[in-house]
């Protein structure tokens, strides 16, 4: 039995205004990724990188071509259904942490739940706290943690709703590469239980420690292996 | 998301700018205050007219002669009302309690070296019922000093005041156009002022004043009350009809006469201080509204600093009308706690307002929930737009938003 598909992408296409020009940031990207996969993404900048991955965590939608998650073609769905999507099936790291300021570690993790409905936010958000090993720090604020805790406050809620997959955006970025490493750690620890993660990076160290590597080039996928 | 939960978060947000938060809401304090302030000035006038209105007696009308006019130009009145006529009201118009015929004109007055000018008011005995007089000391005359033509006065507090009369002097004589009057009474004060003040009267039989101070033959008025629950238009109209009968008036000319009655003094009276009062709570108002474009303001500014946190809050999953509510709540609060703040100042400066000797306040339920119901919508109003621009903006653009 094959392993189960999580999402596809057939020939997307996506050119941004530049001025008086256009860019082709996307220029036919079909891509499919299933369960239990850890993924990098890796080109210079310019290459796309970044509008795949916005495309692939619903924030931007494709001019032309189909994405698949779910079993729902996401590229043709409302802004107020790829807001639930974001939600229920991903879970977004950033390079600059993007924790709400003047909000405990907690309250930043029961934010999503909040967004989704849930009760016992509290419990929820505990475990996940849980699971990134920051289980005494739940009511520090973002100020009072450490660029690493700060990250991992971030990976909690990410992981908060149990989403379908984890898209990671530069996440060692801001961090010292002996933090940086324990954080790919941590996605590697996370892999391991099964999540689905997608890092997009551009640090070749990184990119060796994913399974599966998808260079990018002028909008295309160079490569992947 | 739960309403609590976002009400909590705007409390946290708007906490953590305490000074600008209060600055903004500033503005609808103050507007809120000078709305609930004004309509408490303008009722409070308004309520002060009614009652000296009513205090003149509340189901009574009074006939006066009609203005005597030559093309248009006001030669003084006509002396058409008699005895008779007020003697015919009484006895054939239905749902008359009372007449009494008003015969008056100004003269002075003497009291031993002191003496006033004052408005002599000839009347009969029901009068003192019909406008409410009340004597504080001594007595109204009765029906047998009319019917004798009896040199009695009852005297109003301020000119007794300017004679330097108390009630000490009751009994004693006074000098009306050099004639002796024997003071029977003082009435108790009514409050007011202007050229029709009701303290400054001085108040005799109306034979007395016709045949002896005035020598006339003719009414300056008649005063009337009808009994209580009577239809006072239909009184109006039968008087009407009785005097142009006995007036001769042809059909079709006009009256030359006038029926005043309390109904329509109390109407344009309550008219004029509604105007009043629409246009004090009209320019307070705008008060407010200047208020709740520093709430925009402020939204707006919030709104760009947080653009990010926005960004972040559509990532895990906020939808548009969760960030519109977000804002939105916000601005609900800072205008619902300013609208609360100013309810107590707006009674504050009322109160004040009221302590002083010119003006008299009243503050009610209604115009407080005016007051507070204008800023919430106020706020809703000015805080939409900034919300709208939060709920709109692209998540992408705002992650990356420095």
């Amino acid at each position: 039995m094959a392993a189960m598909m999580l999402l596809r992408t057939n020939n997307i296409k996506k050119i941004y205004r530049m001025g008086s020009g256009f860019i082709r940031a996307l220029d036919g990207v079909s891509l499919e990724v299933e369960k239990g996969e850890m993924i990098a993404i890796t080109g210079a900048s310019g290459s796309g990188k970044s509008t795949l991955m916005n495309i692939l965590g619903c924030l931007d939608k494709p001019d032309s071509g189909e994405y698949f998650l779910a079993g729902d073609n996401v590229a043709v769905l409302h802004k107020d259904k790829l807001a639930e999507i974001r939600n229920r099936y991903i879970g977004f790291v950033f390079q600059s942490f993007n924790l709400l300021p003047r909000m405990t570690a907690i309250e930043n993790v029961e934010l999503p739940l909040q967004y989704a409905g849930r009760g016992d936010s509290g419990r929820i958000a505990m475990r996940a706290l849980d699971t990134v090993g920051l289980s005494d720090r739940i009511h520090h604020e973002p100020t009072q943690l450490s660029g690493g805790e700060r990250q991992r406050v971030a990976i909690a809620r990410a992981l908060v709703n149990d989403p379908t997959i984890l898209l990671a955006d530069e996440p060692t970025g801001n961090l010292d590469s002996k933090t940086g490493d324990e954080i790919i750690g941590l996605f590697e620890e996370l892999n391991i239980l099964g999540r689905t993660i997608i890092i997009v990076t551009h640090e070749q160290e990184i990119a060796r420690r994913c399974k599966r590597v998808i260079r990018m080039k002028d909008g295309q996928i160079l490569m992947s292996d | 998301m739960l309403f609590l939960t976002i009400i909590r978060t705007s409390l946290k947000s708007l906490l953590a700018n305490k000074l600008r938060s209060f600055l903004a809401i500033l503005g609808i304090i103050i507007g809120v205050g000078a709305v609930i302030a004004m309509l408490s000035l303008g009722a409070g006038a308004r309520k002060d007219i009614l009652d000296r209105i009513s205090s003149l007696g509340t189901n009574m009308m009074s006939i006066r002669p009609g203005q005597r006019g030559m093309r248009g130009v006001m030669t003084g009145s006509f002396q058409n009302l008699t005895l008779d006529d007020a003697l015919e009201i009484l006895q054939k118009v239905p749902s008359v309690k009372c007449v009494s015929p008003v015969a008056s004109g100004n003269a002075q007055l003497k009291y031993y070296r002191k003496n006033t000018r004052s408005r002599i008011t000839g009347v009969a005995v029901t009068y003192q019922s019909t406008l409410n007089l009340e004597v504080e000391h001594g007595r109204f005359f009765n029906e047998s000093e009319v019917d004798r033509i009896t040199r009695v006065a009852v005297m109003g507090p301020e000119t007794a005041q300017n004679l330097g009369i108390t009630q000490n002097q009751i009994g004693e004589h006074i000098k009306i156009k050099g004639i002796n009057f024997k003071l029977i009474g003082l009435l108790k004060a009514k409050g007011g002022g202007g050229p029709f003040n009701p303290d400054e009267v001085t108040i005799v039989p109306y034979t007395t004043a016709m045949k002896i101070l005035l020598g006339v033959d003719f009414l300056d008025s008649i005063s009337v009350q009808a009994v209580q629950g009577a239809d006072q238009s239909k009184v109006q109209e039968d008087i009407t009809q009785l005097l142009r009968k006995r007036h001769r008036i042809a059909e079709g000319a006009e009256d030359d006469f006038h029926v005043f009655n309390q109904a329509e003094l109390i109407q344009t009276a309550s008219e004029f201080s509604k105007t009043f009062t629409f246009l004090l709570g009209g320019i307070a108002a705008i008060s407010l509204l200047v208020g709740g474009i520093g709430i925009m303001n402020i939204m707006l500014v919030t709104v760009t600093e947080r653009t990010r946190e926005i960004g972040i809050r559509k990532a895990i999953g906020a939808k548009d009308s969760d960030i519109l509510k977000q804002f939105l709540i916000e601005s609900l609060i800072m205008s619902g706690v300013g609208g609360l703040i100013g309810i107590a100042a707006g009674i504050t400066a009322s109160k004040l307002i009221g302590m002083g000797p010119q003006f008299k306040t009243l503050v009610e339920p209604a115009s407080i929930l005016l007051a507070f119901s204008f800023s919430v919508g106020v706020g809703v109003f000015f805080g939409y737009y900034p919300a709208l621009r939060a709920a709109r903006l692209d998540p992408i653009e705002c992650l990356h938003y420095e």
